[in-house]
C-alpha cells in the first residue's frame, strides 16, 4: 500500500491499537479482535498484513494459524483446515475467484501495530 | 438378466482367478464352488516360502469376506464326486447336491508318482499342497537326510524346502540333466555345478528302482547303479491333469489325459468348460499360472458375452531356483529348422546365456540364462515382438556398459509387458492417458507387476517414454520454491549441514516458500537435527497440527492424544485422563491405536491441560505430527494362554525408542506376542510377530483408503538384529521417500522392490547401514517430550492465546450434548444457541 493510500485510509478509518509487533512471532500470523470481528494479522518478510480470520470453506476462526508463503509472485495464507490459498494484499481465492476475504489496513507506529476498521 | 447357475470345481490360483474376472464383469450368476482342500485360493507359486516363515495368510489369495461380498457359496473341504451332464448336476463327496447351467472345471493338477515299489512306504510325500508342506515339516522332526525325486522347476523348489529343514538333500533325476524342459546342456550343467557348490548333490541319469528299509536311515533307493540311503521321499516327477471327473462322465479327453478344450475353454459338452492345468488345448497342457489366468480371463468374458478366443501362451519363465537366477525363453534347445546360436559364458562370474536366431540372424527364436536373467524382460520383448535383432546379436547378451538398450518405443502396442496379468504396452499407454504417474498408480490400475513383479523395469521404462513422449515435463521438484525432491532437499541438509528453513531458501532456493515446502522442510530439519519444532526460526513452518502441537477440528478446537506406550496404562494414570477430560469438558473416545483421545480443547487450553498430563507422568503422543504415532500391541505370553513372546514389553520398548521421530507420513506399528496376530502388525508401516524362536519383521503396510498388507521382511529374528532393522528400514525410508508417502506407496514405487530393501537393510548392499544406526541414534538421544518442554518456554506460551489483545475465548466455538458429552453445535443448532443468548 503506497503512503499516500495509506493516509487516505488513516483519514477515512478508526485506527485500533492492537499489540507490540514482537508478539508475532515473524513468518507467522495472530489473531486479533477489531470490535465484534476476528482479524487474523500476519508478520511476513514483506510486511504486516491482516485479512478476516474467519475461513471461508470450514467456517472456523482459524486463517490466523494458517502458513504463508507465495504461490507464482502472490504472497498468500493457505487455510490450515482444507488448506485453500487467500492471496494476502487482495484477499482473493486462488482456488475459486468468486470468494474473497475482508482485508483490513494495517500500519506498525512504534513497534505497535494498528489495524484500520472498516473499508 | 436372467440368473444362471454356475458351479465352479477347483479354487486353486486359476479358479480364483475365474471368480474374480467373473465378478468383475456384474452380470447375474449364482455361483457355488467345490473346495477340495480345507481353506479357499492360495499362492501354489510362493509354496516354498511357507518354509522360510511365510504364513498360510501370507500366501492365501482370497478370503470369506470374497465370497460373502459377492454371495458366493463356497463349499470348503469337500470334492466334487460326480458331474451327472444329463441332470446338469455336481454330487459332492460328503452328499451335497449343486445344479448348473454352466460348469467350469478348475481341477488342476495333480503329482505324478512314479509306480516305483516302495513309493508308499512312510515319509514318502509329494509337493503340491499347504498341507502336503505341513507333513514335510512335521516329519522332518528327526530326520536327518531327504531325497527329491526329480529334477524340474518344482523339484528344484521341494529341494530348497528340504534344505531350509536343516536336511542333508539329494536331487534324483532321470534325465541327462536338471530342468531338461527350459534349459540346454550346457545350462543344465552350470545350474548343477551351482546348486551343488550350495550343498545340494545332485544326480542325473539316475533312475529309482526300488524303495526299501535303508540301514543308517528309514529308507534304501536302489538303482541301476549303486543305492542312497535316507530318512525321506519327496516325488517331484511332474504333474498330471486332475481330469478323473471328466473321464467318469464321459467328457473327450486326451491321448495322454488333458480335457479337451476349444478356444473359448469350452469342453465336448456345450455346458462344461476347462481351465488351467486340467485343460488340453490344440494338444498342450500349460503348466504355469500365466496362461491358466489368461483361460480365466477369457472364459470370464466368454460367459458374458464378449468372444475374446484363448490363443495359446508362451511359456518363458524366469526364476531363481535355490538362489541361482534362471531363464529359458521360447525355443530354449534350438528346434526350429536352420536356427542358429550364439554363445556368452564366465565361468570366473558364474554365468552362461544362449541366443537361439533364426536363420539370417533377424529375429530371437529363444534363450536359455544361468546365473544372471538382468537381460531377460529384454530378450523376451525381441522373442515375443519379432523385434529386427541388431547387427551383432550377441552384443545383447555380452557383459558391457554400452550394450544396445532396446527403446520401450520400438514395442508395439501389442506387445505384453506383464506376463502375469497379460498387461500389454497399450494398455499401460491408455493407464497413463487417463492420468497414472506413477509407477504405484499404475500398478493399482492395470495389476501390471504386481505378481511376481519381474516387469517392473520395463512398467517404469514405458511410464518414463510416455510421459517424455507427451511432452509431460517428468520433474519432481517439490513446488516452485525448491527444483529439487524432498531425497534431494534431504541431502542438501544433511551433507551442508543446513538448520532453517530460510538458510535453504537463500541458498538454495527461490521465492517465499509455501504450505507445501515449509512443512517438508521442517519434517526434514527434524529428523535430522530434531530440533524443537515450536522455536521461533521453525514455528511458521509447521503444517496444522504441528503448529499447536495438538490436532485441529473442523470448528477450530484441538484434540489432544496423551502417549500411552504399547496401549498399557495404570488405573491410576487413566484415572488422571478422566480427571482432565472433566476439568476441561472434553469429549472422550478410544482410539484405534489404543489411546484415548480428548476433543474440544481451545487453543488457550491446550497449555493448562498438560501441565495436568506432565505432572501426572504423561508425554506428547504426537498425535499431531508426521511421525510415530502408537505401537499396538496384544497382551503378549505375560497373560495369554497362546502368547510365545512379550510382545507388551517389546512394543513399549519400541515405542519409546522411536516417540517424536519425524518422517514424511505418520508411522504406525504394532507387535503380536503370536501367530494369532490380535495386534494386527501386518496392517502396520512396522509390524513385528512373535515367534517361537523371535520375532517375524513385516513392513510397508497399511489401513486407510487403500489398504496394503505388510510383506514379511525377515524372519525368527532375536531383539538386538529386529531393532537394528528396524533402525535401518526407519532412516532409509525417511532418506528416500516423497512427501507425505507412506512406506506402502514408497515400497510400491522402489525399483526392484522387497528384495532390493531387504539388500539395502539386511545385506547392506549401499554401505550406509552404519550411517542409518548413527543417525537414528543421535535422534534417539536428542528426544525430549514437546510438551513438557512448551509448558517450561514463556516464548513459547505467549502464541497460545486467543487473540493478541483479548483473552476470552471465541464465542463461535459452541457446543452442545449428545450422550452425556458434548459436541461442536451445527450451523443451525449455533443459530438457536446465539438467539437464546440475545435474547
Amino acid at each position: 500500500m503506497s503512503q499516500q493510500m495509506e493516509a487516505a485510509a488513516v483519514q477515512r478509518s478508526d485506527w485500533f491499537d492492537i499489540a507490540d509487533l514482537d508478539q508475532i512471532v515473524p513468518g507467522t500470523g495472530a489473531a486479533a479482535r477489531l470490535g465484534k470481528e476476528q482479524v487474523a494479522i500476519f508478520n511476513t518478510r514483506d510486511g504486516i498484513f491482516a485479512v478476516q480470520n474467519h475461513d471461508p470453506f470450514s467456517g472456523a476462526n482459524v486463517l490466523s494459524r494458517g502458513i504463508v508463503g507465495d504461490i507464482g509472485g502472490r504472497l498468500v495464507v493457505a487455510s490450515p483446515v482444507y488448506k485453500q490459498h487467500f492471496c494476502l494484499r487482495s484477499g482473493e481465492c486462488l482456488e475459486d475467484g468468486s470468494v474473497r476475504l475482508q482485508t483490513f489496513a494495517v500500519t506498525v507506529r512504534d513497534s505497535r501495530v494498528w489495524i484500520a476498521a472498516g473499508e | 438378466m436372467q440368473t444362471r447357475k454356475l458351479v465352479v470345481i477347483g479354487n486353486g490360483m486359476v479358479g480364483q482367478r475365474f471368480l474374480e474376472e467373473l465378478v468383475a464383469m456384474n452380470q447375474n450368476f449364482q455361483i457355488t464352488v467345490f473346495c477340495e482342500e480345507p481353506c479357499p485360493a492360495y499362492d501354489r507359486v510362493q509354496l516354498s516360502s511357507w518354509f522360510s516363515g511365510a504364513t498360510d495368510e501370507d500366501l492365501a489369495l482370497t478370503d470369506l469376506a470374497f465370497f460373502e461380498r459377492h454371495s458366493i457359496r463356497l463349499i470348503t473341504g469337500e470334492a466334487a464326486a460326480t458331474i451327472d451332464r444329463d441332470q446338469r448336476r455336481v454330487t459332492g463327496n460328503k452328499g451335497t447336491v449343486v445344479d448348473y447351467d454352466a460348469l467350469v472345471l478348475a481341477t488342476g493338477s495333480y503329482p505324478f508318482v512314479p509306480p516305483i515299489p516302495g513309493h508308499d512306504r512312510e515319509a514318502c510325500f509329494v509337493y503340491r499342497t499347504l498341507d502336503d508342506l505341513r507333513q514335510i515339516k512335521a516329519a522332518a522332526e528327526g530326520c536327518r537326510r531327504g531325497v527329491v525325486i526329480g529334477g524340474g522347476l518344482l523339484g528344484l523348489e521341494a529341494a530348497k524346502a528340504l534344505k531350509d529343514l536343516g536336511l542333508t538333500t539329494d536331487v534324483i533325476e532321470f534325465a541327462p540333466q536338471l530342468m531338461a524342459v527350459q534349459l540346454d546342456t550346457r545350462g543344465g550343467q552350470l545350474l548343477r555345478e551351482k546348486i551343488e557348490a550350495l550343498g545340494v548333490n545332485v544326480h542325473t541319469s539316475t533312475a529309482t528302482q526300488c524303495i526299501e528299509a535303508g540301514d543308517t536311515a528309514r529308507h534304501r533307493l536302489v538303482f541301476a547303479e549303486g543305492e542312497l540311503e535316507t530318512d525321506m521321499v519327496v516325488f517331484s516327477a511332474g504333474i498330471r491333469p486332475q481330469d478323473k471327473l471328466a473321464r467318469d462322465c464321459g467328457l473327450t479327453i486326451g491321448e495322454r489325459g488333458g480335457v479337451v478344450i476349444d478356444d473359448h475353454c469350452m469342453t465336448s459338452d456345450p455346458a462344461i468348460f476347462a481351465i488351467g492345468e486340467v485343460a488340453l488345448w490344440q494338444s498342450r497342457i500349460f503348466g504355469l499360472v500365466a496362461p491358466g489366468y489368461d483361460m480365466a480371463r477369457k472364459l470370464a468374458g466368454h460367459l458374458c458375452g464378449q468372444g475374446e478366443p484363448f490363443s495359446g501362451a508362451d511359456m518363458s519363465t524366469k526364476l531363481k531356483l535355490l538362489g541361482v537366477e534362471v531363464g529359458s525363453i521360447g525355443d530354449a534347445h534350438g528346434k526350429t529348422e536352420g536356427s542358429r546360436v550364439c554363445v556368452v559364458e564366465d565361468s570366473i562370474k558364474g554365468f552362461y546365456k544362449k541366443l537361439v536366431i533364426n536363420q539370417d540372424a533377424t529375429r530371437l527364436l529363444g534363450a536359455v540364462l544361468v546365473g544372471d536373467t538382468s537381460d531377460y524382460d529384454m530378450l523376451l520383448q525381441y522373442a515375443l515382438n519379432g523385434l529386427d535383432l541388431p547387427e551383432s546379436p550377441v552384443s545383447l547378451i555380452l557383459p558391457s556398459d554400452n550394450k544396445p538398450v532396446l527403446g520401450v518405443d520400438a514395442l508395439p502396442a501389442q506387445a505384453q509387458i506383464c506376463s502375469c496379468n497379460n498387461v500389454s504396452k497399450g494398455a499401460l499407454c491408455q493407464a497413463i492417458e487417463n492420468g497414472c504417474t506413477t509407477i504405484g498408480a499404475l500398478k493399482t490400475e492395470t495389476r501390471a507387476s504386481a505378481t511376481c513383479g519381474g516387469c517392473a523395469t520395463l512398467v517404469k521404462q514405458v511410464l518414463d517414454a510416455e510421459l517424455k513422449r507427451r511432452g509431460v515435463e517428468v520433474n519432481d521438484h517439490i513446488c516452485e520454491h525448491f527444483a529439487y525432491s524432498r531425497q534431494g532437499l534431504y541431502h542438501l541438509i544433511r551433507v551442508n549441514k543446513i538448520r532453517s528453513f530460510d538458510e535453504l531458501l537463500e541458498t538454495h532456493g527461490t521465492g517465499r516458500g509455501c504450505d507445501i515446502c515449509k512443512p517438508a522442510v521442517a519434517s526434514i530439519l527434524a529428523s535430522c537435527w530434531n530440533d524443537y519444532v515450536l522455536d521461533p526460526k521453525h514455528v511458521g513452518l509447521q503444517d496444522t497440527n504441528d503448529n499447536f502441537l495438538a490436532n485441529l477440528q473442523k470448528d477450530g478446537s484441538y484434540s489432544v492424544v496423551p502417549r500411552i506406550p504399547g496401549g498399557e496404562i495404570t488405573p491410576e494414570k487413566l484415572l488422571v485422563l478422566g480427571q482432565v477430560a472433566q476439568k476441561y469438558d472434553l469429549y472422550t473416545k478410544i482410539t484405534g491405536g489404543q489411546r484415548v483421545d480428548l476433543f474440544g480443547a481451545r487453543v488457550e487450553q491446550l497449555p493448562l491441560i498438560w501441565r495436568d498430563l506432565v505432572d501426572a507422568g504423561f508425554e506428547s503422543g504426537h498425535a499431531y505430527g508426521k511421525a510415530l504415532r502408537t505401537v499396538k500391541s496384544c497382551v503378549g505370553s505375560t497373560w495369554c494362554r497362546y502368547g510365545v513372546q512379550d510382545s507388551v514389553s517389546m512394543a513399549i520398548y519400541v515405542e519409546e525408542r522411536y516417540r517424536g521421530l519425524r518422517s514424511p507420513h505418520k508411522l504406525k506399528m504394532a507387535v503380536s506376542g503370536c501367530t494369532r496376530e490380535c495386534a494386527e502388525a501386518q496392517s502396520k508401516d512396522v509390524g513385528v510377530i512373535a515367534t517361537e524362536k523371535g520375532w517375524n519383521l513385516y513392513v510397508c503396510g497399511n489401513g486407510g483408503m487403500r489398504p496394503r498388507h505388510a510383506e514379511l521382511f525377515a524372519s525368527d529374528l532375536d531383539d538386538e538384529t529386529l531393532i537394528r532393522y528396524i533402525d535401518r528400514f526407519l532412516m532409509f525410508y525417511i532418506r528416500t521417500a516423497d512427501r507425505l508417502q507412506r512406506t506402502s506407496v514408497w515400497r510400491d514405487n522402489l525399483e526392484g522392490g522387497l528384495e532390493y530393501l531387504q539388500d539395502v537393510i539386511i545385506n547392506d548392499s549401499l554401505g550406509i547401514a552404519a550411517e542409518l544406526e548413527t543417525q537414528m541414534q543421535g535422534v534417539i538421544d536428542t528426544y525430549v517430550c514437546e510438551w513438557k518442554r512448551t509448558i517450561e518456554d514463556p516464548v513459547a506460551l505467549q502464541r497460545f492465546r486467543p487473540f493478541l489483545n483479548d483473552d476470552n475465548p471465541d464465542e463461535q466455538i459452541v457446543y452442545v450434548r449428545e450422550r452425556g458429552q458434548k459436541r461442536p453445535a451445527r450451523a443451525e443448532e449455533k443459530d438457536k444457541v446465539e438467539l437464546v443468548e440475545v435474547v
